[in-house]
Parts: structure tokens; sequence; C-alpha cells
């Protein structure tokens, strides 16, 4: 970040900073000239568009906090007071709410753009890595958020989900007992959960840093997945990508308002307006829509792994389940080590693309079976959905790297963007 | 610095073997201190997430049984977990010993999970051993599932009239808490 060769500002105070510490230089660098390649359609717009959720998040969560008590005896009442009595607080308390259900749509467009137009491979891996440590902390922060309001699928939700880590063999026990700090979720565990939930979003943003950082090393993927080979294969980030990039954010966010204000609690879950009671279970236990998938690879393992004719059990079925939850985020980062392929573009990968697609219908499944109770044809189901969500990354991706044909790339970015002009022209 | 300064230390200052140096006695020492001190001053942060001293004190309940009719069944919180505590009729203690073991997923004789002299007293932690859920079973008019005993509505486990599973999900039978009978109405769970 030193100033490199720095040319002067013809403003006498932006100059007198700039040559101390150089951050108009280093602005006009990274998002003025920014070299950017020219073809990117709107499913660029998604780092974007979740840096402005982050950000709404950050805000709204602060501003909210001055309202909110964490403690079991007034947490519910005292969002129920941001709701009726705090000035505008219904509004940041949905804005809050449904802000993470857009933060994690437009998190996992991100994600799918990167795999479908194979934005993890070479030279770009440490930044795919960092995007999946920045999935996982969000998903962390999520969850805690979810239980401050004490509601009962708050409540239950976080008895489920830490009840998880008793299936670790031996200090299972202990790490639930630490996590919770008494023996069941109680008044400590609602306390940490807030001092954390208010914490993450910064390590978020200390992530997204490196992200963005590593981002402005290699300079960004595009759809025919080539690098660009010189100027006329690039245009400056400003104005043509903060143009493009503001564009899809007001789309994004008017959709969002959509849902703001006139269907606030469609993503959310009714039995959550109802205390938290130890005492009582809801009859059916989901978490928010964005878990679903992963909470359906949790429940798919009903079985015990044991030796045979033995009786000895090797894998309990709650351990094979909690192993398998996060082994299915451990595949995504270490995906750029399972595929060797040196195409990176699904554009020209027929077999990767049809693969990819079955992989994205096969999440929404599971997301389904995720919501569904785990009885009847919805467990089967769900871990069929299982086997095709490990077997795309262990079996059908290290087979195409060496199966998969490989169709003729174009010669350049400028090449292709001018001969469909031309072709639309004709 | 110097040049002289960079230089490695000649073999006359007691080298061992290959490019082994005091110095590197002295920065093996030097971590390891380090990370001695980094782990103490780590504990304290971690241990404190652990139950606090007033959150250990409320760990025993005492609870009186004398209301309790036979058929009956209460509900009492010890640690901030329901605590199933039911009269149990002759029928069902007879169900509950009638029991194959060898039909159990978690073999255990009911005899084994009350206390002697005490068998109509069925008292037990009321968590469903597979998500943490609340079984149903408590009152008369509870589904008590197929055996007599107790229903979990999350995922269908069922649980007999010893809290022992018999069907579904749950791995295990339902916990037995530490308790003793003070008199012969009065318990101490904890």
């Amino acid at each position: 970040m030193s100033s490199g060769n720095r040319e002067k500002l013809d403003n006498p105070v932006m100059e007198w900073v700039d040559s101390r510490l150089p951050i108009f230089s280093l602005l006009q660098k990274e998002y003025g000239i920014f070299p950017t390649p020219k073809n990117f359609n709107y499913f660029w717009n998604f780092g974007a568009i979740a840096m402005v959720m982050l950000s709404l998040m950050i805000i709204t969560g602060i501003v909210l906090a001055m309202s909110y008590a964490a403690n079991t005896e007034i947490a519910f009442d005292s969002v129920e007071r941001i709701m009726r009595d705090v000035n505008h607080g219904w509004l940041l308390r949905y804005l809050h709410s449904n802000g993470a259900s857009f933060f994690f749509i437009a998190v996992y467009i991100h994600i799918f753009r990167g795999m479908y137009y194979g934005s993890y491979k070479q030279p770009r891996e440490l930044l795919w890595m960092l995007g999946v440590l920045i999935f996982l902390l969000m998903m962390a922060t999520a969850f805690m958020g979810y239980v401050l309001p004490w509601g009962q699928m708050s409540f239950w939700g976080a008895t489920v989900i830490t009840n998880l880590f008793s299936a670790i063999p031996l200090v299972g026990d202990s790490i639930v007992t630490l996590l919770w700090g008494g023996f069941s979720v109680d008044n400590p565990t609602l306390n940490r959960f807030f001092a954390l939930h208010y914490l993450f979003p910064f390590l978020i943003v200390g992530v997204v840093f490196l992200h963005v950082w590593a981002l402005h090393v290699t300079g960004s993927n595009n759809p025919l997945g080539i690098e660009p080979k010189g100027k006329q294969d690039t245009l400056p980030f400003h104005p043509y990508y903060t143009m493009k990039d503001s564009f899809g954010i007001v789309v994004f966010l008017i959709i969002f308002a959509g849902f703001v204000f006139f269907a606030p609690n469609y993503m959310g879950h009714p039995d959550n307006y109802i205390p938290a009671n130890p005492l009582v279970t809801p009859t059916h236990i989901v978490p928010e829509w964005y878990f679903l998938p992963f909470y359906a690879i949790l429940r798919a393992i009903t079985f015990d792994i044991a030796i045979p004719f033995t009786g000895l059990v090797l894998c309990p079925a709650k351990l094979g389940g909690v192993l398998l939850m996060f082994g299915s985020i451990a595949m995504l980062f270490i995906l750029p080590f399972l595929d060797k392929h040196p195409v990176r573009s699904a554009r020209f990968r027929p077999w990767y693309k049809i693969a990819l697609i079955l992989f994205v219908i096969n999440a929404f499944v599971l997301g389904v079976c995720g919501g569904k109770p785990a009885e009847g044809f919805w467990v089967p189901l769900a871990q069929l959905c299982t086997v095709y969500y490990f077997a795309f990354f262990v079996v059908i991706i290290p087979f195409l790297n060496k199966k998969e044909p490989v169709v003729p790339l174009p010669n350049s970015i400028n090449e292709a963007v001018l001969n469909k002009n031309t072709k639309a022209a004709s | 610095m110097s040049a002289d300064q960079t230089k490695k230390p000649s073999s006359t200052e007691g080298n061992h073997g290959e490019g082994e140096t005091r110095r590197d006695f002295l920065y093996l020492t030097a971590a390891a201190f380090g990370a001695v001190g980094a782990g103490s001053f780590a504990w304290p942060l971690i241990d404190q997430m652990n139950p606090a001293a007033d959150t250990l004190a409320l760990s025993s309940t005492e609870v009186d049984l004398s209301p309790i009719e036979e058929g009956q069944a209460i509900t009492v919180m010890w640690r901030g977990k329901p605590v199933f505590i039911r009269h149990r009729t002759a029928k069902e203690i007879e169900e509950a010993k009638a029991v194959d073991l060898g039909e159990l997923r978690d073999p255990q004789t009911d005899e084994e999970r009350v206390q002697e002299g005490h068998e109509k007293w069925l008292v037990m932690v009321g968590i469903c051993t597979h998500l943490g859920c609340v079984p149903l079973g408590q009152k008369n008019a509870d589904v008590k599932g197929e055996y007599d005993g107790w229903f979990c509505p999350c995922h269908g486990s069922h649980y007999d009239s010893s809290g022992r599973i018999r069907k579904g999900p749950a791995p295990t039978n339902m916990a037995i808490p530490d308790y003793t009978f003070i008199n012969d109405t009065m318990i101490k769970i904890g």
C-alpha cells in the first residue's frame, strides 16, 4: 500500500494528505483506473451487493443493540418493545432480519457464479478459500443472531445445534457445557451469543478486506474464464463497473424493500413469536431457510456405521450426520484442489455444466427435505441428494479432470466480444 | 547491521551438530516460554465460559413427592432442564419388568433405572436423547406412544414406562439424574 509512483494532485489539501498517506492514490488505483475485464455479466454484481448487505447488517445491528437486552427475562420483551415503541424500531428490525436472508441470497449467487465460471481456479485459490471462510463466519453469526429474540425457535434451534457438538467422542459433553455456560441453553448462553454476534461481523469485515485484497492482486475472472491479455480486453472500474454495480444494487434493494415492507415475516417462522419455553418443544423444529440444505444433510444419516457381526459401532448416526454437515462446507473449501481441469468457465465445459446445474437443483431439493419432518420418503430422498452432493466433489469433478473434452477457447476477451457484436448486428 | 554481526557464530561457541548453535537453543526456550505464557493467559479466557459458581450452586433441587397420586406425573426444573417424576402404576411397573433385554436398543433392566424399595418412582431427565426435544406423556391426556411411556413428537421416538428407547431415531434411554431419597416422600436431585 505504498504510494509507488504517485502523481501530484491538483487540490492542495488532497495533495497534502496524499503525500503523507496516499489514500486518494490508492482509491484511484484500485477503484478508479483498476483494469477490469470488459465482458462481465450481471452475476458479477453480487460481490458488491454482498458488501452492501454486510454494511447494512452492521449499521442496523448496532442501532438495534441500543435497545436490545441480552437477558432471558427480558430479551423477548425488549424485541417486542423495539417493534412497538422504539422510533422506527419495526423498520430497523425488519431490515436486519430480512437483511440476513438477502445477504445469504447474494452470497449464494456469488458462490454459484464462482463455481460456474471457475473463479476458484489457479491463481485465485486463496481468494476462493477466504470466501468460504466468510461464508462459515456468516453462518455462525446468523445462527447466534437468530437466538437473540429468545422465541421458541431461538431456544430450540440453539438447543438442537449446540447439541450437535455432543456427538464428538469423549469431549463432546464438556464442549457443550462450555458452550452453554451451564447445563442447558440459558441466560449465560444468550449473553455470550450476543457478545459473539456483535463481534463476528467485524471478523467478517476483516476477512472481506483480505478477500478484496487478494482479488486486486489477481484481478477478476470473467464469463469466458480467460485472462485479459492487454488494454483492449479491459475497462477502467470507474465509471463502467461502479455504474453497473450501482444498477444491480438498486434492483436488488428494490426486491429487498418489497419483502421488508410487504412480507416482513415471509421468511421467518411464526413459532418465534412465542417466548422461549424450556418445557415445551415445538412440534417441528426448522432452522432458517438458508441452513436447510445443511440441516437435511445432518439428518440424512439415520444409521450407525458398524463393523459387521461384531456390534461395534464405529460411527454413531448422530456423529455421522455432524461430520457430513461440516464436510459439506469443507468440500467447498478444497474445491480448487479437486478441480484440475485447465478450462475455467462452464461455457466451454459441457459436461461440468450439466453436473453443476444438477448440483444446484440437488441443493434446492436438499433444502426442501430439510424443511420437512424427517419421516416417510423425505429421508431416502435426503440421503440420495446427500450422496450426489458429495459425489459431485469427490467423484464427478476428479473424473472430469481427465475425461472431459476441451472445447476451443476464444483467443481473447476482445475478440469474443466483437464477434458477438457483429453476429448480433448481422 | 555490520557484516560481522550477521556471521554465524563460530564452532568454538559450542556447536553440537550441523548448524546447531546456542542461539537456536535460546530461540527454542524463548518460544516455549512464550507458548506457555500465552496458554496460561488463554485458559482464563476460555474457562470463563464454563458454568459459573452461582450456576453450579443451583445444581440441586428438592422435590416433595407426597402430592403425586398413583398414575400421575410431574415435571420439575433442574439445571434448566425438565425432570420427569412419574408415580407408576403396578401395571406400568409390571410392563417395564417383563421386557426382554435382547429387544432393547440400550439394554438396561428396570431395576437399574429406579432405586431399590422405591420402584414406583421413576425420576429421569425429560429430554429426548435424539436432538433434545421434550417428549409427551406427562399429562394423562397426552399421547404416550406404543409402549405406555413417552412419545417424542419431533422425530417420533417411543419410550416405555421405564423411559427406555423402544422405537424411533433416539440412540439411548432417557437419562437418570443423580438423586437420593431424603425420606419416603422427599428426593434431592443433583
